[in-house]
């Protein structure tokens, strides 16, 4: 086979948990001010997706409808905790800087959705594929979003400078907005509108409209 | 199909649906989720301690280096840190070993802490050790700075920082926030410099020994007084109630009033 498989391309953008189905919103706007947050979110992120798939899936014969939700916010916050322990120990500054983002993870809809919705009824590789194309569909979510924000609010990238700001001499004035959580949600806004722009299939249609009083008032 | 063999296929061959095989699951994926985590718990544990002692060594230079002119009082002494003593804060009085002392697992032990009645508890910490550790830099016996560990509940976290007072023992060197995890964005600012520049110089208490600082709403007016951030109102006065706690009778109240009254001794 030539081409990547499916699980892992479809939600890169096509299908992107983000941007289609708007879930992993409030991890997206709190880790998005620099990038270095950002991508280890998405490390982390990445590993507990990819695990908690693989694990959900190879035991997904034995789980019992009636607690199978408790089973896998089990296994999901086992692999939350684990890779908050390991940041801790190995990656002490930045795991300071996401304080309680990673282990908000547990709550992150994204994962629980593809145990649920994919883990439980395909095989492990699969699953693992599919968690993975999933988590990489966020990470370049936020990537996207803290490097414009980082850029744009502080002019650095990843800590280093690249606009010159008018601080340090330069012309640039960081803008103070890209550095508050409204300017993520202009965005992921921004980045669904073009999306959506691009496939117009995956626009949603309006749950209400407006019916005129006159014309339901005349029998 | 083969009939299962052995307790295990017997196990798993049952219907899911079976309450033996939905518990026996359930405790056979907390077993190994309690097994994994304590494991990495354990082996991971000193790492962590290593960077959060690392991390309050860094703060505490950092400090004495914002503090003007204190590095150069510190190079005539020929000292590169604080001398760190073990107060017993209910005397006040300055104890011999401060070697291996961790104020954190001593104010969880019922042995070395005690429970704070309710109306003494502002900063909502329940128990407080009875011994705690303090940061002096004397010269020729005179008290030039005085550093003190304090904690308290701010919004949603623990705040730890350091307070540093002048030799009045009264105004504020300065105060670093050494471990918090309060709002990103919000509270959490109170970690940034910008804030923290704004309390060297405020005053504790006033001349009649009532402890005025606050953090306040808007525009400081007083030497008591010090900005909030604004939309972290909690955090603000969860630093607030910290310090008054640990200024007061029940924290280092004692110790300030002997060292005051009787010098380093």
């Amino acid at each position: 086979m030539m081409r990547l498989p499916r699980p892992l391309t479809d939600p890169l953008i096509r299908a992107n948990p983000v941007t289609l189905r708007i879930l992993g919103i409030c991890s997206a706007l709190a880790v998005t001010t620099s990038l270095v947050t950002a991508l280890t979110m998405c490390a982390a992120l990445i590993f507990v997706l990819c695990a908690a798939s693989g694990l959900i899936s190879a035991i997904r014969r034995h789980i019992p409808q009636s607690i199978r939700l408790i089973l896998q916010i089990t296994i999901i916050a086992t692999l939350v905790i684990l890779i908050d322990e390991v940041l801790r120990a190995y990656a002490f500054e930045i795991s300071q800087l996401l304080s309680i983002f990673v282990g908000l993870i547990v709550t992150n809809c994204i994962v629980l959705g593809r145990a649920e919705s994919f883990a439980m009824h395909h095989p492990v590789w699969p699953s693992v594929l599919d968690g993975l194309g999933n988590a990489l569909g966020y990470s370049l979510v936020l990537v996207i979003v803290a490097t414009i924000r980082e850029l744009f609010g502080t002019g650095q990238l990843s800590g280093l400078p690249v606009l010159p700001t008018v601080a340090g001499g330069g012309w640039f004035v960081p803008l103070g907005l890209m550095q508050l959580a409204p300017s993520a949600f202009f965005i992921i806004g921004l980045l669904i509108w073009a999306i959506r722009a691009a496939r117009p299939e995956q626009a949603e249609h309006p749950d209400h409209s407006l019916i005129s009083l006159d014309t339901k008032a005349t029998p | 199909m083969d009939k299962p063999r052995g307790p295990w296929a017997r196990f798993l061959a049952r219907p899911n649906e079976d309450p033996v095989k939905a518990l026996g699951l359930a405790g056979l994926v907390a077993l190994a989720s309690a097994l994994t985590l304590s494991t990495a718990a354990t082996a991971l544990r000193p790492r962590q301690i290593a960077n959060i002692e690392a991390a309050r060594q860094l703060r505490m230079q950092a400090m004495v280096d914002a503090l003007p002119g204190l590095r150069a009082v510190m190079e005539e002494l020929g000292v590169t840190e604080l001398e760190t003593r073990l107060v017993d804060l209910a005397t006040g009085r300055m104890l011999a070993e401060a070697q291996g002392h961790d104020p954190e697992t001593a104010a969880r032990d019922p042995e070395t802490s005690i429970a704070l009645p309710e109306e003494a508890d502002i900063a909502g910490l329940e128990r407080r050790e009875a011994q705690a550790l303090v940061h002096l830099l004397e010269r020729d016996g005179a008290v030039m700075l005085v550093v003190l560990p304090v904690r308290g509940a701010g919004y949603q976290s623990t705040i730890s920082a350091l307070l540093a007072l002048e030799p009045d023992l009264n105004t504020i060197a300065a105060l670093t926030v050494t471990e918090q995890a309060e709002t990103p964005g919000l509270g959490a600012r109170i970690e940034s410099e910008a804030w923290q520049a704004l309390w060297p110089g405020r005053q504790i208490a006033d001349e009649t020994g009532a402890i005025r600082i606050d953090v306040v709403r808007g525009q400081a007016s007083t030497p008591y007084e010090v900005d909030g951030i604004s939309g972290a109102t909690r955090t603000g006065n969860g630093v607030a109630d910290m310090i008054r706690f640990w200024m007061g009778p029940w924290g280092y109240g004692p110790f300030l009033d002997r060292l005051g009254q009787e010098g380093l001794g």
